[in-house]
């Protein structure tokens, strides 16, 4: 069990590092690691896996948790968790440590407005990628927009608004069946 | 050291805030979720200093929201601050994705359960345009900055180049145009 342990940090600890933009970018790798090199899972266990963090709230590298737990349990679970979160926690912590010790250097208002049209374009490139794989359709995007516009024009809580997108669906699916 | 803006959360206020993001986001959108309750209904923090830990939780390696949350958190109190956001936003939700893993093969022969998660999805999907929408428009209506977004949105959203060289490309090109900006101000 401990070895077992120790290659879940192995595999896990430097994809932590090699995360940048949401953790997607590490899955393909997360696959081969899992699937082809150390037979941890099968194909079909980890799409299962895959959807259900997909699915589930949360970050949605919550996926090595749920590997972790079908190789070694509890202690499998906690030590992938710890794995892949841990090493850039620290990093993200120094980070932001130097900057409020730095506020208002010039390099530091160089970097910070930066970097403001790369998020921009990362974020609007990530809605635009989600929105061509929502299920349903043009139904399912003009609900996204709706509830954009909603978020930008009342003060509706988000929790309130996922609900009201699947009474939504729920409601259509029924009124499309009859 | 933290804010010294005037109302700040307890550090167990702030492990709980962060454990229900975590617990209610289905389908991502954390970040837009967490513009909502710390800039915009609780007012902890300004949209500008928000804005700058969403940028470098991005450009840096590791979760979006878990970088962002351990930001938000430094930035409101410290250390224990940091420590409250990273357990806030991932052990409750390890907790449950556990829990629902166990429960999904009962779950899934139901064919409602994936439209309702569909329009959950959808909805999610809004949040994370609203946080775009927010992101751009405090973008510089300048031409160089409009021409790195839309360059960034059209290598990642449509030629689907690997991020990392993206973020590295775009980001130090940025960044030197603004240093050299802000150096010919300065003179």
């Amino acid at each position: 069990m401990p070895s077992l342990l120790w290659s879940l940090v192995v595999v896990f600890a430097p994809l932590s590092l090699v995360t940048i933009g949401g953790g997607q970018s590490a899955v393909a790798d997360i696959h081969r690691q899992v699937v082809d090199v150390h037979h941890w899972m099968t194909q079909a266990q980890f799409i299962d896996a895959f959807a259900i963090s997909r699915m589930a709230p949360g970050p949605g590298s919550l996926l090595v948790t749920l590997i972790g737990w079908h190789v070694a349990g509890f202690w499998g679970a906690l030590v992938a968790t710890i794995a892949i979160f841990a090493p850039t926690a620290g990093l993200i912590y120094a980070v932001a440590h130097l900057w409020s010790r730095y506020r208002g250097a010039r390099w530091l208002t160089a970097i910070e407005s930066g970097l403001r049209p790369v998020a921009a374009g990362m974020i609007l490139a990530a809605v635009y990628v989600l929105l061509q794989a929502l299920d349903g359709g043009w139904v399912a995007r003009g609900l996204a927009v709706a509830s954009t516009a909603a978020l930008m024009l009342t003060r509706v809580s988000p929790p309130a608004l996922i609900a009201a997108g699947a009474a939504l669906f729920v409601a259509w699916h029924a009124a499309a069946t009859v | 050291m933290p804010d010294p803006s005037p109302p700040r959360p307890t550090v167990p206020e702030l492990f709980l805030i962060f454990a229900r993001i975590g617990l209610t986001s289905f389908g991502g959108g954390l970040s837009g979720w967490m513009l909502r309750e710390f800039v915009q209904s609780r007012r902890w923090m300004g949209e500008e200093e928000f804005l700058n830990g969403l940028a470098i939780s991005q450009a840096l390696p590791g979760v979006n929201v878990t970088n962002l949350a351990i930001w938000i958190g430094y930035h409101l109190r410290g250390r224990a601050g940091a420590i409250a956001g990273v357990l806030g936003i991932i052990v409750p939700a390890a907790v449950l994705i556990v829990l629902i893993a166990a429960l999904f093969a009962a779950l899934a022969q139901y064919d409602l359960t994936h439209v309702a998660l569909d329009g959950a999805a959808a909805a999610a999907v809004g949040m994370s345009l609203f946080m775009g929408v927010t992101v751009a428009r405090r973008v510089p209506r300048r031409a160089l900055p409009l021409a790195i977004m839309a360059a960034t949105f059209l290598m990642v959203g449509i030629l689907h180049w690997p991020l990392v060289w993206v973020v590295l490309g775009m980001g130090s090109l940025s960044i030197a145009a603004t240093f050299a900006r802000l150096r010919t101000a300065d003179a």
